[in-house]
């Protein structure tokens, strides 16, 4: 048996011990025991994707002989992981390893009941099952899994908050219609290729309008797992109401199967698509990077920013992708694969930098019951550990020296300006457009992000629950320090990682130089994080010195009040919240946001020029759901509605209904 | 070109602008002085009050935690990396760290944070405020910079500054063509922003609503002042350094002979003075931007640095 069969058998193993566990075990051990066995499950799978990356695509993974009997062109289910499989195999191992670990300490009420975790099990090895199908049914198979296991776990704490239900309800159906387009999108391709293995599929080569449907098809199937506006709705509905370990491991990886989706249907399956696709691919890519940090930006509360935030790293892996694809057609490879790499580094870092995002939030959560920023602050002094953490995150969610973002970004970025436009109208159009759009939104992250971090856990507590706050667990610390760990990893080390990734995108020309550092030779470009970092720390040592000296003579001084202008009194409620933070940013995109803002003003009984009281309120909704969606469910209730006129329990109205359709069939069969 | 001379050109570079910085500043003060009409403090002031300021101890308001001395030092940080890595006096880079404009740019960002995180830090409504604007202006520059940046970069083939420097130095005709006059004036009006100048803030203003830079600076005082300042004045000349050997790419060394270098190093100071007299001049007559109006000011360089990529494909560059 191969590393990768033995690796995927140890999987199915460790996933039906979890489960088995998580039933049978005492509550008091729970936790503690399933969430073991599923971080132990997380790390089988990240040996398995590493395997499979390194290897040449000639392993025969894991055949699981089902004869199906049907006369329909199914081939027996097969589990092998090719180079672009293992990659998303390893991430979404490691992102269940480290979210299971935290799980530990976290998971309390329902997320830490038998369902909880055996759902937390189906849940991981739905995930990590996704990249390793190598044939349809195994696939949808897979698919199925995780968005079963995503809802139960979604469905946790629906006793207690209302809101759950509702956001279920908008999972479950947004992932349904996710799973239908895919299924309609491969019965196209396996119908015109006559087999379901991707093998199959792939050599038919189908071109053509066929091609062309069961991609827009897949594409919308996996647009809408991955989060792409204007199919987005359920991330910041979904989000905010899961416990926060599984929040991490479906922002983190679950949405990264779309991707890897998206790259399997364009690199794999169909990889000789038109321009348009690309095009297509690029347009929905640049909207939801905008409009995903455009709504970040302005959210106040913590876990509706990090799922708007996702929906514009993923928009920028979407981007990365399909500039690659665009540069593929027009015949300039070499750049086309640093786009490509791009996009693998950017999805690794934002696994990474999301993970300890949405644990940090947990942990605020768990220590001060609030995730509403304009409640919190001053974090920083009584929870230290989760305060560096998800200060360091968010660096690399801002995409700043030397984290993980700011590598995946540079490489983005090297790709979008050395495509050549000079014979290319198209690309002469769309690059500049690519860059300005790719530009502001790292802008806007950087306020995102500051926002988050500042507001949340600088200065002084904005209320009682902030300032009684307290740290995490040793487990969730640990978990939040191994994702702070392998964000300054991908940061400082881009060359080896980026090298590895190049063969599962088929890419060349990725080399590793210097210090860890990467050189694409294709775009004359070069990034040495660790010496970057060494210049920087050689250039300080003269500042630190005389900093030192003159603290030597002049120590600090404690004093009660801050200047504040010749304040004479400071009260935490005169900080700045995020509401404030984010109003400038409000006022410029007045008309992409279309906030409604009220007002209040109490005057004093004594005369109206005296105001006692001022009331203000203000909500940013998303106008994707209220214009798009809204009026979608309206046609729905109302055919809802309409469709009960016909079914009053009347028999004979029953009998004459079938009787119709009989009719109708016989008519059909016999045409 | 060994990597040991290019590490003293780095350390001679990045000591002169520490050095040299303050006199920038003095003399850009001291121009509005007198066009002003005032005395003026003399072109030596920056200097004293730094040397004032590291000897006094710094302040610490309950409340206020460990950022507000760290963020000082980080921001000194951004700011000297800044200088090592602009192509200010010659154009050899170290060969692992380039001066990869993207890079550059956010080792600047990387400063624009700290004190961005300061402000906050600070817990005053007025740091806030500050904080606030100054990373509204900072998201809403930055695509001015990467497309002017995406601009300069596609005659040369490449992002690293010295290497466009250089070839605009050998084809006098780039320097002058539209599409690298919009790039660099798109940049000079971003750099204009990135630092604080006037119309976008107002360096001198102590009127607590129209402050952004002042506003978050508020509360520090003694050392951690001392390096708020340095530091954002280094980040004046390098940036000011920056656009102006773009815009006149001539006299910056290719070679670390020792004339070339000492003709650098003169070049470079007649240009950045000549350049902060002119900015300072402008100021004189300059009023500061409503901060509402400031995205139109900022949505107008985009286009410039817009047109200069789209021109430099439908029209062929230079």
């Amino acid at each position: 048996m191969s590393t990768v069969a033995t690796g995927l058998t140890a999987q199915l193993a460790l996933a039906a011990v979890a489960i088995l566990v998580a039933v049978t075990a005492p509550t008091s051990r729970r936790s503690l025991l399933a969430g073991g066995m599923c971080a132990a499950l997380g790390v089988a799978g990240v040996v398995t994707g590493l395997a499979a990356m390194a290897g040449d695509g000639s392993d025969a993974g894991l055949r699981i002989p089902i004869a199906l009997p049907m006369n329909l062109p199914l081939e027996p289910l097969l589990l092998a992981p090719d180079q672009l499989g293992g990659v998303f195999l390893a991430l979404a191992g490691a992102v269940g390893a480290v979210a299971a670990l935290y799980g530990i300490g976290y998971a309390t009420g329902p997320a830490a009941s038998r369902t909880g975790w055996a759902a937390f099990a189906v849940f991981l090895l739905g995930m990590q099952l996704v990249p390793a199908a190598a044939d349809v049914v195994s696939f949808l198979l897979a698919w199925e899994t995780m968005a079963i296991g995503s809802t139960v776990l979604l469905l946790a704490d629906h006793r207690r908050r209302p809101e759950v239900v509702n956001a279920s309800m908008w999972y479950s159906v947004m992932t349904h219609a996710s799973f239908l387009m895919l299924l309609a999108g491969f019965s196209v391709l396996v119908a015109d290729a006559g087999g379901t293995s991707f093998d199959t599929l792939a050599a038919a080569g189908v071109t053509g309008t066929t091609a062309s449907v069961a991609f827009l098809l897949l594409l919308g199937g996996f647009a809408t797992k991955a989060g792409l506006v204007p199919v987005h709705v359920w991330l910041p509905r979904a989000h905010p109401e899961a416990p926060s370990h599984v929040s991490a491991a479906m922002s983190a990886a679950m949405v990264k199967m779309g991707v890897y989706g998206v790259l399997l249907a364009t690199l794999r399956l169909l990889p000789l698509g038109p321009a348009w696709w690309a095009v297509l691919l690029l347009a929905l890519a640049l909207a939801s990077a905008l409009y995903g940090i455009l709504q970040a930006s302005v959210a106040t509360d913590l876990k509706r920013l990090l799922a708007y935030s996702t929906t514009e790293n993923v928009g920028l892996i979407m981007v990365a992708v399909a500039v690659g694809l665009l540069l593929r057609g027009a015949g300039q490879v070499p750049v086309a694969d640093v786009a490509l790499v791009a996009a693998l580094l950017l999805a690794l870092s934002h696994a990474a930098f999301k993970t300890v995002l949405f644990l940090g939030v947990g942990s605020v959560l768990h220590g001060t019951g609030e995730r509403d920023l304009d409640r919190l602050g001053g974090l920083a002094r009584v929870m230290p550990t989760t305060s560096l953490t998800f200060g360091i995150a968010a660096l690399g969610a801002a995409a700043l020296p030397v984290t993980s973002g700011f590598a995946a970004e540079w490489v983005l970025l090297q790709s979008l300006i050395h495509g050549d436009g000079q014979d290319d109208v198209l690309l002469a159009v769309l690059l500049p457009v690519t860059v300005a759009v790719v530009a502001l939104t790292a802008g806007l992250a950087l306020l995102t992000f500051v926002k988050a971090y500042g507001i949340g856990f600088l200065a002084r507590p904005r209320s009682e629950a902030a300032a009684q706050g307290h740290e995490a667990g040793a487990t969730m610390r640990a978990a939040m320090l191994l994702g702070t760990a392998a964000v300054v990893l991908l940061g400082l080390a881009p060359g080896p990682v980026a090298a590895a990734l190049a063969g599962a995108v088929g890419a060349s020309g990725i080399e590793v130089v210097g210090l860890l550092g990467v050189s694409l030779p294709a775009v004359d470009a070069l990034l040495d994080p660790v010496a970057l970092t060494l210049l920087a720390g050689v250039v300080l040592v003269p500042v630190l010195v005389v900093h030192a000296l003159s603290a030597r003579r002049a120590p600090r001084r404690d004093v009660d009040l801050a200047w504040g202008c010749g304040g004479i009194r400071v009260s935490p409620r005169m900080q700045y919240t995020a509401t404030s933070y984010a109003e400038p940013l409000v006022r410029v995109f007045d008309d992409a946001l279309q906030p409604r803002r009220d007002v209040q003003v109490t005057h004093a009984d004594e005369s109206r020029y005296l105001v006692s009281r001022v009331r203000f309120r203000q909500r940013v909704t998303d106008l994707v759901s209220d214009r798009l969606y809204e009026p979608l469910i309206r046609v729905f209730m109302y055919l809802g509605v309409a469709a009960r006129r016909i079914q009053n329990g009347n028999i004979h109205r029953y009998l004459g209904f079938s009787f119709t359709a009989l009719i109708v069939v016989l008519v059909a069969v016999t045409w | 070109m060994n990597t040991a001379s290019v590490i003293g050109l780095i350390a001679l570079q990045v000591t002169a602008a520490v050095a040299l910085t303050p006199l920038l500043v003095g003399v850009m003060r001291q121009t509005r002085a007198r066009i002003e009409g005032r005395v003026g403090a003399g072109v030596a002031q920056p200097w004293r009050d730094v040397r004032k300021l590291l000897a006094k101890e710094p302040l610490k308001a309950a409340g206020t935690g460990p950022l507000m001395s760290a963020t000082p030092l980080l921001m000194m940080m951004s700011s000297l990396v800044l200088c090592a890595l602009v192509p200010l006096v010659a154009t050899p880079t170290l060969p692992l760290v380039p001066d990869d404009l993207f890079v550059v740019v956010s080792v600047l960002l990387l400063g624009t944070v700290a004190l961005a995180l300061l402000g906050l830090e600070s817990g005053t409504a007025f740091g806030g405020m500050g904080s606030s604007r100054h990373m509204t202006i900072g998201a809403l520059v930055e695509p001015t910079v990467l497309v002017a940046v995406y601009a300069l970069s596609i005659p040369v083939g490449t992002s690293a500054l010295s290497a466009i420097v250089t070839a605009r130095a050998e084809d006098p005709a780039s320097v002058v063509s539209p599409v690298g006059l919009l790039a660099v004036v798109a940049l000079g009006i971003a750099v204009l922003a990135e630092t604080g100048r006037l119309p976008v803030d107002n360096p001198s203003t102590h009127l607590e609503l129209t402050m952004v830079h002042e506003a978050m600076v508020l509360e520090s005082s003694g050392r951690d002042l001392a390096w708020l300042e340095v530091g954002s004045w280094l980040r004046l000349t390098a940036l000011l350094g920056l656009v102006v050997n773009l815009a006149i790419p001539w006299g910056v060394a290719t070679t670390l002979s020792v004339p070339a270098i000492l003709v650098g190093v003169v070049a470079i100071l007649v240009k950045v003075l000549a350049a902060g007299i002119l900015v300072a001049a402008a100021e004189v007559f300059l009023a500061k931007l409503r901060l509402f109006r400031v995205p139109e000011l900022l949505a107008g360089s985009f286009v410039l640095a817009f047109l200069a990529v789209t021109a430099s494909y439908l029209v062929g560059g230079t």
